[in-house]
């Protein structure tokens, strides 16, 4: 490695490495999906300035490292797996270590009408399955991580849920880090639920170590119509991790897509999800909790774009942040021309803890259609004082006091998930992080 | 003053009304009744002119006019009212200012002077008095935050101060209590004269305790099927919608009970 | 009854009505902008030296920027080479010492603007500067207003009588560089009005500057400065029309509000220039940067815009609350129909401690209209208990236009309370019908909904402004509801 060497070049030298070994490089599409995204990753880099899209969130120190990828998954006992798992119950579970796939890590007590799969061994044996959807819905040519995930994609989820099934067991995708430093990782997955279908899924990033690595996830997201999907997204990567993550989603007809994302972990986190809802009746629900101290950065940036009259969008996102750190909110709606009776609310707060950290937020609405019903609201502050007198007087410390109010706001997010089992154990862990961040309001 | 033959209308494509016969004189008072869903709300805004209501066939003349070529602007400027059974809220526009537009846009139809803002204040203050309003809710926006029985009061403020020929009220006395019908009533009552008619429609007959109809029309899927006076409703009281025979075999009692 | 609402059956409905040209031998420095050009206009104006450096210096830092492309506006590249950048009526010897001196054409333009130069036509208790292109031809009450100390005048004759003031303030709140259309109004700006409110005094009158852009080819490059010493109060408005063109023509100004220790400052403005026809053609780009400081404590600055006019408009009025529990207000109706596009907004940048502020926007989209909302709410790390309101509306007309919201909200500090809410919403069919049931034709409906929509804002005009202000949203309505 040259002492000039950055981010872009060391991927761009990644690639040239890895190639040939690469899933999918003996298919002509696969190479020239790569091919095209490499060719824009060079093009466009990272966004190192005037980007409005990353006007927060600056990767000038990223751009100043390098990482490699892993050739092949290190070793983990299974027991280590296990504690990182958030579904006690038996369910189909794939395991990703350091992005690449761990078969025995994993579970395959499959539903039947299902298949999951690692995106890797799905290039490799069903390829005709992904084309056409694979690379479909992410936008590559801009400055980020979309065109070098696509060009580097090494492994990730495949799910697919066939037509008119209906499957309430969960499916837990576990991508655990091995905390190696300098270590990069590109998952790439791709859900697909076919018409009438349901599932839930269970995103889970968690990590062994604590070193500085890279991931960056681009999952595509398909609901056809009258599908549905539960997507959970937990975060608790280690306190050095740069963690990039785009969910992509494509909603038919009264297709429906909920999205839990909860942020506890990673130094550098950016959350990006653009939902097309292309079909009338489509609702898309994106609610998010990020918990943050110490020096994390944490960035959501979602976009829903409504392209057809008669869709449904709701997003509520909540911070709380503490020490150092920052939390932004960027989220646009777009009504697109003719979309009529569009129907979209958008709710950002976030509560600041200490006296360092920072709230950045900006929601936005852009509409070109005037029968709708679009709104957006946004707060910063902190505790409300009277509350906190009022528990106080009912003779609740000061500390306690600050700890219910706290778990209360942060409460309100985990209390929508719809998947019940998952609740209890998110509860611990946000109640886990807000009592190692600082609560009692001294400094 | 008001005749309506054959009066055939859809709603948003839907057929409602199918051959309504109506005459109304000047002095006299109506009494529309009916279930719900027979139509007696889509006859009171194919009255006024709503845009999605599209009269299909037959004759609405009013005054000489064919009320089928009017505005709704025009029809309220020659003296059509309709006080309403859900009043919208317009949020920034004041109560009093709406009045005054209105007021003045029906005198200045008629050739009249406007009212400066000394006689307009004057004559509100002399109508308020009668339907008990509280007067901050002159300078409030058009009935944003107002009560059901605040927003129904200001419907017959403005038929008082506008002194309508035609009042055609659509079920202002639902969910209306004791006081609030009374209030009502002494409204339409004290604009009964030779010149005006009335036309109520309701669902109940406790508002005819106070307003005393000279006819009752019992409307059912869209036709009038049973004419008559005051007892009329008495009877539905007793009875219900129940007895009423439904219009394709009832041709003969309409026409027996015809005023 | 408000005593802002306007009696709409008196409205004549009528097309833009500024539209014409005034006949006039002008002195125009042909097309094109180097230091020369800079050079030309400091010497026609008998500038110090210091200005002529601070121009060029915000030339030289000009040419190394870029057009600003964040804004949800479009347009083609403007030639900066070839517009005008000096354009002044011709006068005979030194211009006109007193109002009887002025060229009766442009009392004359005046008075067909509705804006009646003469002292004793005038509506009691509003004094004017009348700026034409690139000049101030005339400034009225100046004397009366001279004898409590304050000052109001052109900007070039401040240049001259009060050079210490001017290059106290100049730049101290919108820098030479702060901006591309900024830094080339420093560069070649021409004329403007100056305020100064000497300690204690409360302004016993409105101040206003109306702006008339005439001569075709050629830019507005105003400066206004106002200075509200200690313990001042001063309202200000400000007016702006220009004739029917099919080119667009530039229209790029700095407005610099500093209110010291106690100080009040309201800001109102009713913007009309020519907005282009219903093409699209011509009209006026108005790429203007106001801003305030409010530099003492307990200072506020209020600015207040009515927006009806410019094929595009881009322009933030903000205010810097350095002092202690100092206020900033902005209130904003903007207007798009026809294809206008507007990028307005605001930005609060709280640095002292207990500073509040309030936002107040409503937008209204019709035709093709393109409207939107962009505002800085930035509560810095020192400013202890800031806490701040905002509320956008829009309101569509029509399925072709577009209402568009882009809060940016920044908060360093815990104690800060920060709320933003917006909504969208349409003229409903059930309030349309129900005026009309009441006897109100179609379109005075739709402007009593309007004004209705827009009365937060109305409210705080001065009366005058008002009901200029409602008759403008009127007239730009114009067929916007078939």
């Amino acid at each position: 490695m040259s002492a000039t060497e950055d981010f872009k070049s060391s991927s761009c030298r990644d690639y040239g490495q890895h190639e040939a070994t690469l899933p999918g490089q003996q298919l002509a599409w696969i190479r020239s999906l790569r091919g095209d995204a490499l060719e824009q990753f060079k093009t466009h880099g990272l966004p190192l300035g005037g980007d409005e899209a990353w006007k927060y969130t600056d990767l000038k120190a990223l751009n100043r490292r390098t990482f490699e990828v892993a050739s092949q998954a290190p070793a983990i006992e299974p027991q280590q797996a296990r504690t990182q798992s958030l579904i006690e119950a038996p369910c189909a579970r794939l395991v990703f270590v350091d992005g690449l796939f761990a078969r025995a890590l994993s579970s395959a007590s499959l539903p039947v009408g299902v298949s999951v799969a690692s995106l890797a061994e799905t290039l490799q044996t069903d390829a005709a399955a992904l084309e056409g959807r694979l690379g479909q819905q992410v936008e590559i040519a801009q400055p980020g991580f979309s065109a070098l995930n696509t060009a580097l994609m090494a492994d990730g989820a495949y799910i697919c849920v066939h037509r008119d099934t209906p499957v309430s067991e969960p499916i837990e995708l576990l991508f655990l880090s091995s905390g190696s430093p300098d270590r990069a990782a590109h998952v790439r997955n791709l859900f697909v639920l076919e018409s009438g279908a349901s599932a839930v899924v269970v995103e889970n990033h968690a990590a062994l170590g604590d070193g500085a690595y890279f991931t960056d996830i681009v999952s595509e997201i398909f609901i056809d119509e009258h599908a549905s999907l539960q997507h959970y997204k937990v975060q608790r990567d280690g306190v050095q991790a740069f963690h990039f993550a785009g969910t992509h989603i494509r909603q038919h007809r009264n297709g429906h897509y909920v999205a839990h994302t909860v942020d506890l972990g990673g130094r550098l986190v950016r959350n990006t999800v653009s939902a097309s809802l292309a079909g009338e009746g489509a609702e898309c629900t994106l609610n998010g909790l990020y918990v943050a101290s110490g020096r994390q950065h944490v960035d959501h940036h979602t976009r829903i774009d409504h392209l057809v009259p008669h869709a449904i969008s709701r997003e509520q996102y909540k911070g709380v942040l503490d020490g150092r750190a920052r939390g932004i909110f960027s989220g646009r709606v777009v009504v697109h021309p003719h979309a009529q009776q569009s129907d979209a609310q958008q709710a950002h707060d976030s509560l600041l803890l200490s006296d360092d950290a920072e709230a950045d937020s900006r929601p936005q609405l852009e509409i070109y259609a005037d029968d709708v019903k679009c709104s957006h609201g946004s707060t910063v502050g902190q505790l409300d004082d009277d509350a906190l007198f009022y528990l106080r007087a009912r003779g609740i410390g000061l500390e306690h006091g600050r700890e219910l109010l706290v778990r209360a706001f942060a409460a309100g997010v985990v209390a929508q998930m719809q998947f019940e089992p998952l609740r209890a154990r998110l509860d611990q862990l946000v109640g886990e992080k807000l009592a190692a961040a600082n609560l009692s309001g001294t400094r | 003053m008001l005749s309506i033959k054959n009066l055939h209308a859809q709603v948003d494509g839907k057929q409602i009304l199918n051959g309504i016969e109506l005459e109304v004189k000047p002095g006299e008072v109506h009494a529309i009744m009916g279930p719900n869903g027979s139509g007696k709300s889509t006859l009171a805004n194919v009255l006024a002119g709503r845009d999605n209501y599209t009269v299909t066939d037959g004759e609405l003349i009013y005054e000489g006019k064919n009320l089928r070529e009017l505005a709704p602007e025009e029809r309220a400027r020659e003296g059509v009212f309709l006080a309403f059974q859900y009043p919208v809220e317009i949020p920034g526009v004041s109560n009093i200012y709406l009045l005054k537009a209105a007021l003045n846009a029906q005198r200045k139809h008629r050739g009249e002077q406007e009212l400066d803002a000394i006689d307009f204040i004057a004559l509100v203050k002399e109508k308020m008095k009668l339907v008990e309003m509280k007067e901050e809710l002159l300078y409030r926006s058009v009935n944003e935050g107002f009560s059901g029985g605040e927003k129904k009061r200001n419907e017959i403020l403005q038929m008082m101060v506008l002194e309508p020929k035609l009042a055609i009220l659509d079920e202002t006395d639902s969910g209306l209590d004791i006081d609030a019908l009374k209030v009502v009533a002494q409204g339409v009552n004290s604009l009964r004269s030779k010149e005006h008619a009335v036309i109520l429609v309701t669902h109940y007959q406790r508002l005819l305790d106070y307003i005393v109809p000279d006819y009752v029309h019992v409307l059912a899927q869209g036709k009038i099927v049973k004419s008559g006076g005051r007892e009329l409703a008495l009877d539905l009281e007793k009875r219900g919608y129940g007895w009423i025979d439904q219009p394709d075999n009832a041709k003969s009692a309409t026409v027996g009970a015809g005023s | 009854m408000s005593s802002n609402t306007l009696d709409l059956d008196t409205l004549i409905r009528r097309d833009y009505a500024a539209g014409f040209v005034t006949d006039m031998d002008a002195d125009t420095v042909p097309p094109g902008l180097s230091e020369d050009v800079i050079r030309l206009i400091s010497a026609k104006k008998n500038e110090p030296q210091f200005l002529l450096e601070w121009r060029l210096k915000a030339y030289r830092h000009w040419l190394s920027m870029e057009t600003p492309q964040w804004a949800q506006v479009h347009y083609p590249p403007i030639d900066y080479q070839a517009i005008s950048y000096y354009s002044a009526p011709k006068r005979k010897g030194d211009g006109p010492s007193s109002l009887d001196e002025v060229d009766p054409k442009l009392i004359e333009t005046y008075n067909k603007l509705g804006i009646p130069l003469q002292e004793q036509e005038m509506l009691a208790g509003v004094a004017v500067d009348a700026v034409f292109d690139s000049v101030s031809v005339a400034t009225t009450f100046k004397d009366k207003l001279a004898k409590m100390g304050i000052i109001f005048c052109s900007f070039s004759e401040a240049v001259r009588e009060h050079p210490d003031l001017v290059e106290q303030y100049l730049g101290s709140v919108v820098p030479p560089g702060d901006n591309f259309y900024a830094a080339l109004n420093s560069a070649v700006f021409t004329d403007g009005s100056f305020v100064y409110i000497p300690r204690g005094v409360r302004c016993p009158m409105e101040l206003s500057t109306y702006f008339r852009i005439n001569a075709s080819n050629t830019g507005q490059f105003e400066r206004t400065l106002i200075i509200a010493d200690e313990a001042s109060h001063v309202s200000y408005l400000e007016g702006c029309t220009a004739p029917m063109r099919d080119e667009n023509q530039l229209h790029a100004a700095v407005v610099e509000l500093v209110a010291l220790k106690d100080a009040q400052i309201k800001y109102s403005t009713v913007q009309n220039w020519y907005p282009g026809d219903e093409e699209g053609r011509g009209g006026i780009y108005n790429f203007v940067t106001k801003r305030g400081a409010c530099r003492g404590d307990n200072a506020k600055i209020s600015w207040t815009q009515v927006e009806t006019g410019s094929a595009i408009t881009w322009k933030y009025p903000s205010v810097l609350l350095e002092g202690d529990n100092s206020v900033g207000e902005f209130y904003s109706v903007a207007l798009t129909n026809n294809r206008q596009q507007a990028d307005t907004g605001t930005k609060m940048i709280h640095i002292g401690k207990n500073t509040s502020s309030t936002i107040i926007s409503k937008g209204i989209s019709a035709g093709r209209g393109q409207n939107a909302y962009r505002g800085l709410v930035k509560v810095l790390k020192g400013a202890e208990n800031a806490r701040n309101y905002t509320q956008c509306d829009s309101l569509l007309m029509g399925d072709r236009c577009g209402a568009h919201t882009f809060p940016y909200i920044e908060v360093r500090n815990r104690s800060a309370q920060v709320e933003h809410e917006a909504t969208t919403s349409k003229i409903g069919d059930d309030q349309l019908f129900y005026c009309r049931q009441r006897g109100l034709s179609e379109e005075d409906a739709v402007s009593m909904i309007v004004n209705g929509f827009c009365k937060q804002v109305f409210n705080v005009l001065p009366m005058e402004f008002a009901v200029e202000a409602q008759k403008l949203l009127d007239i730009s309505l114009e067929g916007a509801v078939g």
